[in-house]
C-alpha cells in the first residue's frame, strides 16, 4: 500500500539576548561551566524570576515576521518534572495561553511549487542546563550555564510529507530567525533544535497515524535521514502486519537509526499551572507597532525589491538576501559604484568564496568581510572605467582580501594600471608575431583557432596590462592587414 | 537599666538616641535573656550572639555619628525561613540543615540597612506548614504563657519571642494566617500586609501567591515601625506592587470618628471557644464607644475558604519544594541510582506535615484532577475575595476573632491534622483575598491564655487597620501583660 508521511516539527530556538530570560547572568555560549549563573538561574530557595522584556521584543520579531496572531494578554506556566539540569524542579514555560499562535512558513516544494507550513504556537520559556556523564569515573556532573536562556517554542501542524519539506521548513525557519537576528541558529551548538512527530498513513487518508517523536538530530542533514528512517520503519512495520506504538526514540547519527529512548522512569505528567511568581504577561498594541516598526524588510520583499530596483535576475536576488548581512554588503557596495549586476557577481563569486573558506558565515552577522563594500565598489569602478583588466581585477582582490589594503593603493604599487595605448601594444604584437613566424603563416592559411594563442601571448608579454579589447582590435589589423 | 528586653521599639530607640544604653547593652540584655529563657522556650532554630554584637557595634558607632537609621541598634528575630546572608536559614527543615544562604532576602537586607540588629533565626514550622510550630525539625516551640501549650504556627518561633522579651520584635510569614494566629497565641501584636506590600525575595516559598512578610510586636507602634521599614517595591520581586509606603508609625492618630466596621456573622460559629467570642464582642463594643460605627456583614462564601487554600498552597508547595532535590544544595541521601537518591533525600528531608502537603498539591494539579481541584479552587478564591470587596466598599474594615481558640495543648491536634487546619479558619481568607490583616490582644481566658482579635483592612489600607489598632490598644491594658517566664 502507498503510504503518505505526516511530519510536524517542533523547534527550540536559543534567543541572542544579552541575559538571561528571568535573570541578569550573561546568555552567551561557551563560558566555563557554570560561570553563568546566580542564585535565581540555579533556583536557590527564596529566589524569584523577573523577566527580561528583550526576551518578549525577540519573540515578537518573530511572531510578526511568521504572521502570528499576538495575544495581548499571556501567561507564564511552570512544567513540573524531576532532573538534574532543571534546577527548580519545574522550567517556566507559556502553556495554555501563548504569546503567539498560527502563521505560516512558505516553502519550495519538489515540484518548484510553494506550500505553506502552518503554525501552531510560538511560546517562551527558560532553557534547562546540561548534564556531563562520564567524565570522572561513574559521576555525574552538571553544568547550569544555559539554565535560564530564552528559548522560543516553535510548534508547526503536521503539514509536511517528506524529508525534503521537513528540511526546506527548517532552512526556511533558521534563515528567517537570522535574518530578524534572534537566533544565531546553530544546530551543533545547540542553539537551534528540533523535534520531529512522524506517522504515516495510507495515501489519500485524512486520518492521522500513530506518531513516534524523534529527538536528539543536531543537523539539518540528520533530521532528514531520521525521518527518511523512521518513515521506512513505520512502513515496514504496518507491512509485516505490526502494530505502531506511540514513543519516543533518539536518532543515532553513527548507525542512522532511531532507537526507543529510555524514560521509564519519567511516565511525564507535567502538572502544568499558572506560575505565581510572574504576574501575566501583558502585551501593548504600542509595543507590538513599535516592535513592528524596527522589523527588517523580510528575505521575499527584499529578494523582489532586488530584481526590481537593480535588475539582477531572480538568482542573484535570491542568494543575495538569504542572509541579511550579505544583503546588506551587496547594497553598501552598490550605493557606492551602481553596477548592480558586476557587483553582484563579485560578491557571489569570490567574496562569498573567501567569507566560506574562513567560515566567517557560521557566524549570525558576519563583521570581519575580506573586503569591505566600497573597496570592492572601488575596485568594479576601476574596471569599469578601464583603468584595470578583469583579469588584473582578480589578482588585486585576492591582495585586497588579504591586505586590507585600497585596489587603488594595489594598482598604484605594483603598477597594474591598464595599457591602452596603442605604442606600446604594437611593439608587443609585432614581437610576439616575429618570434612565431610559423603559426602566423599557420593562421594565415586558415586555422583561425590560432587568434587566442596570440591574444594571449600579447597579453604575457604585456604582465597582463593591455587592454583585451585593444589588443584584439590590433592583432587583427596585424594579422588581416598586410604583412 | 532593668529589663532593657522589654522596651518597646520606641522607648529603645528614644534610650539609644540619647545614650541611656548603648546598642550594645540591648543586645546584650536580651541575648541574656535568651540564654536565660531559651532552654524553655526553644524559640530559636540558630542564635547569633557573635554576628548580633557586632551589628550592635556597628549601630553604637553609627549612632555616635548621629545619623542613625530608624531601627538602629534595635535587637530583631527573624523567622528562620527568611534568608538572612552567612548565617544559617534552614526553614525549620531537616533538607536544609546546612545551607548557609550567599545572599540575603529583600526584608533582611531593609532591615540592616536600617541598623537593625539579628539575634537570630526564628523556630518555625517546616517551610511553614503548620499551625502550631511543633512541625520544626529542630525543636518544638513552647508559649510563655504556658510551656504546655503551643505557640501557634507557622511563625511561632517569633512570636514566642516577641512574647518573651528575647527580642523586641520578630519577622515572621503568613501564608494562611502563620503570623496572626500565633501572635493572637501569644499575645502579641502581628500584621500581614497586603499581598504584594512587602518583598518576598529571599523568602523560602511555600505558596508564592498567598506568602507575606510581616512583623510580630509587642505594640501596635512597634509593628508599625517595622512594616514601614521592610515595604515596599522591589524589583527582585515581580509581585511587589509599586505604591509608595506611608510613615505607618508617624500616622497612627489613635482617632477612630467616622470609621465604618463590619462584624461578619460567618465568624461567630458553633465550636468556637466562648471565651473567645466574649471577648471580641466587648472588643468591638470597645470599639464602638471610641467613635467607630458597626455593622454586622456577611461573607457568604467563608465555608470554602479553607478547603479553596489547602487546595491552592499545597499545589504551589508540591512545586516549589521540587527543587529541594539533593542535587545542588541541602541534604542528600546516598543511593545507587538518580531516581533512588531522589526518593530517599525527599524521603529523609521532609517531614511528614510536608509530605503530606506535598502529596495533596501533587494530586490537585495531576492530568484529569486539574479542573475539578486548583482551578476550582482559584474560582472559590474568586468569589471570596469578591465577598471581601464588597464588605469592604462600605466597611473601613472587618473586625473578627484571629482564631477559634486560645493556644491548644502541645500534641493536642498533632495526630489530626484537619483539627489542626481549623485553627487558621478565620484567617486563611485573608490571604485567599490578598488583603491586610492585623492580630492583637483583646484578652485572656481563664487559664490566663492571650485571645487575639483579627482586623481585616482594604487593599494596601494596612494605615487603617493600625489605627485601629492603636485605638484600641491605648484604650486597654491587655498589651501591658506579660507571660512569667
Amino acid at each position: 500500500m502507498a503510504h503518505e508521511a505526516v511530519i510536524g516539527l517542533e523547534v527550540h530556538a536559543e534567543l541572542l539576548t544579552e541575559s538571561k530570560i528571568f535573570c541578569a547572568c550573561s546568555a552567551k555560549f561557551g563560558a566555563p561551566p557554570n560561570q553563568n549563573t546566580c542564585p535565581v538561574c540555579l533556583g536557590m530557595p527564596g529566589v524569584l524570576p523577573v523577566l527580561n522584556r528583550r526576551v518578549v521584543e525577540f519573540a515578537l520579531k518573530a511572531g510578526l515576521a511568521i504572521n502570528c496572531r499576538i495575544a495581548r494578554y499571556s501567561r507564564w506556566a511552570r512544567k513540573n518534572y524531576f532532573y538534574p539540569d532543571l534546577p527548580k524542579g519545574y522550567q517556566i514555560s507559556q502553556y495554555e495561553l501563548p504569546l503567539c499562535t498560527g502563521g505560516e512558513v512558505e516553502i519550495t516544494t519538489a515540484d518548484g511549487g510553494t506550500r505553506a507550513v502552518r503554525l501552531t504556537r510560538i511560546h517562551m520559556e527558560e532553557d534547562t542546563g546540561k548534564n556531563i556523564h562520564d567524565a570522572h569515573g561513574d559521576a555525574s556532573l552538571v553544568d547550569f550555564n544555559r539554565c535560564g536562556v530564552p528559548l522560543l517554542e516553535i510548534v508547526s501542524e503536521p503539514d509536511m510529507h517528506s524529508p525534503a519539506e521537513a528540511g526546506a521548513y527548517l532552512r526556511k525557519l533558521r534563515s528567517l530567525l537570522r535574518y530578524l537576528e534572534v537566533c544565531d541558529g546553530n544546530m551543533e551548538e545547540g542553539s537551534f533544535r528540533c523535534d520531529a512527530n512522524i506517522s504515516i498513513r495510507p495515501r489519500g487518508s485524512t486520518v492521522l497515524g500513530t506518531k513516534v517523536e524523534v529527538k536528539n538530530m543536531n543537523s539539518f542533514r540528520a533530521v532528514e535521514k531520521a525521518i527518511e528512517f523512521e518513515l521506512r520503519r513505520q512502513a515496514e512495520v504496518l507491512e509485516q502486519g505490526g502494530r505502531l506504538v506511540q514513543e519516543t526514540r533518539h536518532w543515532d547519527p553513527d548507525r542512522e537509526v532511531t532507537r526507543p529512548s529510555r524514560s521509564k522512569e519519567f511516565a511525564h505528567d507535567y502538572r502544568y499551572f499558572p506560575d505565581p511568581d510572574l504576574l501575566p504577561l501583558l502585551v501593548s498594541e504600542q509595543w507590538i507597532e513599535r516592535v513592528r516598526a524596527e522589523l527588517p524588510e523580510l528575505p521575499e520583499a527584499r529578494q523582489a525589491r532586488f530584481g526590481r530596483d537593480y535588475g539582477l535576475p531572480v538568482y542573484d536576488a535570491e542568494v543575495l538576501t538569504a542572509r541579511k548581512d550579505l544583503a546588506d554588503y551587496y547594497e553598501a557596495a552598490v550605493r557606492t559604484h551602481p553596477n548592480a549586476k558586476a557587483i553582484s557577481n563579485w560578491v557571489m563569486g569570490d567574496v562569498l568564496r573567501i567569507v566560506r573558506e574562513r567560515k566567517l558565515d557560521e557566524v549570525l552577522v558576519i563583521r570581519d568581510w575580506p573586503v569591505v563594500p566600497a573597496q570592492l565598489a572601488a575596485l568594479v569602478a576601476l574596471i569599469d572605467n578601464g583603468q584595470i583588466s578583469g583579469k588584473i581585477a582578480k589578482s588585486v582582490f585576492e591582495t585586497m582580501a588579504q591586505t586590507g589594503a585600497s585596489p587603488e593603493r594595489i594598482v598604484a604599487e605594483q603598477g597594474l594600471t591598464q595599457v591602452s595605448d596603442e605604442a606600446p601594444i604594437i611593439a608587443a604584437i609585432e614581437q610576439v608575431l616575429a618570434a612565431n613566424a610559423a603559426k602566423v603563416a599557420e593562421y594565415r592559411g586558415g586555422k583561425d583557432k590560432l587568434f587566442g594563442f596570440f591574444v594571449g601571448q600579447v597579453m604575457k608579454a604585456t604582465q597582463g596590462k593591455a587592454n583585451p579589447q585593444k589588443v584584439n582590435e590590433l592583432l587583427i589589423q596585424r594579422l588581416t592587414g598586410s604583412p | 537599666m532593668a529589663e532593657a528586653y522589654r522596651l518597646s521599639i520606641d522607648a529603645a530607640s528614644a534610650a539609644l538616641a540619647v545614650r541611656d544604653i548603648s546598642a550594645v547593652e540591648l543586645t546584650r540584655a536580651v541575648l541574656a535573656r535568651i540564654e536565660a529563657t531559651e532552654p524553655a522556650l526553644r524559640s530559636f532554630i540558630t542564635v547569633a550572639a557573635d554576628a548580633a554584637l557586632a551589628q550592635a557595634q556597628a549601630a553604637d558607632a553609627r549612632l555616635a555619628g548621629g545619623d542613625a537609621p530608624a531601627l538602629c541598634g534595635i535587637p530583631l528575630a527573624i523567622k528562620d525561613v527568611i534568608l538572612t546572608r552567612g548565617l544559617r536559614s534552614t526553614a525549620g527543615s531537616k533538607i536544609l540543615g546546612n545551607f548557609v544562604p550567599p545572599y540575603s532576602a529583600t526584608v533582611t537586607r531593609k532591615l540592616l540597612d536600617a541598623g537593625a540588629v539579628c539575634v537570630g533565626k526564628a523556630n518555625c514550622d517546616e517551610f511553614a506548614m503548620g499551625s502550631s510550630t511543633e512541625n520544626s525539625a529542630y525543636a518544638i516551640t513552647r508559649n510563655p504563657w504556658n510551656l504546655s501549650c503551643v505557640p501557634g504556627g507557622s511563625s511561632g518561633g517569633s512570636a514566642s519571642a516577641v512574647a518573651a522579651g528575647q527580642c523586641l520584635g520578630a519577622l515572621g510569614t503568613d501564608t494562611g494566617g502563620s503570623i496572626r494566629q500565633p501572635a493572637a497565641c501569644c499575645g502579641v501584636v502581628g500584621i500581614k500586609p497586603t499581598y504584594g506590600r512587602v518583598s518576598r525575595y529571599g523568602v523560602v516559598a511555600y505558596a508564592s501567591s498567598l506568602d507575606q512578610v510581616g512583623p510580630l510586636g509587642r505594640t501596635v507602634a512597634d509593628c508599625a515601625h517595622l512594616l514601614g521599614a521592610i515595604a515596599g517595591h522591589d524589583p527582585r520581586d515581580s509581585t511587589s506592587v509599586d505604591c509608595p509606603t506611608p510613615d505607618y508609625r508617624a500616622a497612627l492618630s489613635g482617632k477612630l470618628a467616622g470609621l465604618r466596621l463590619g462584624l461578619p456573622k460567618e465568624y461567630f460559629v458553633d465550636g468556637m471557644q466562648p471565651e473567645v467570642e466574649q471577648a471580641v464582642r466587648a472588643a468591638v463594643r470597645q470599639l464602638e464607644s471610641l467613635g467607630a460605627a458597626v455593622d454586622e456583614v456577611s461573607l457568604p462564601h467563608t465555608e470554602y475558604a479553607i478547603a479553596a487554600y489547602y487546595l491552592i498552597a499545597t499545589a504551589e508547595a508540591s512545586s516549589n519544594l521540587s527543587r529541594y532535590d539533593g542535587i545542588k544544595y541541602g541534604f542528600r541521601a546516598e543511593a545507587e541510582a538518580l531516581l533512588e537518591m531522589y526518593r530517599r533525600t525527599r524521603a529523609q528531608g521532609f517531614g511528614a506535615e510536608v509530605k503530606r502537603r506535598i502529596m495533596l498539591g501533587t494530586y490537585a494539579l495531576s492530568s484529569g484532577y486539574y479542573d475539578a481541584y486548583y482551578l476550582k479552587a482559584q474560582k472559590v478564591r474568586t468569589l471570596v475575595r469578591n465577598d471581601f470587596l464588597a464588605v469592604l466598599d462600605r466597611c473601613h474594615a472587618i473586625v473578627t476573632p484571629t482564631a477559634p481558640t486560645t493556644a491548644f495543648r502541645i500534641g493536642e491536634k498533632t495526630a489530626d491534622p484537619l483539627q489542626m487546619y481549623l485553627a487558621d479558619i478565620f484567617t486563611v481568607s485573608v490571604n485567599l483575598a490578598g488583603l491586610p490583616g492585623l492580630s492583637l490582644p483583646c484578652g485572656f481566658d481563664r487559664t490566663g491564655l492571650p485571645i487575639g482579635l483579627q482586623l481585616i483592612g482594604r487593599p494596601f489600607d494596612e494605615q487603617t487597620v493600625l489605627n485601629l489598632a492603636y485605638a484600641y490598644e491605648q484604650a486597654t491594658q491587655w498589651h501591658l501583660q506579660q507571660p512569667e517566664i
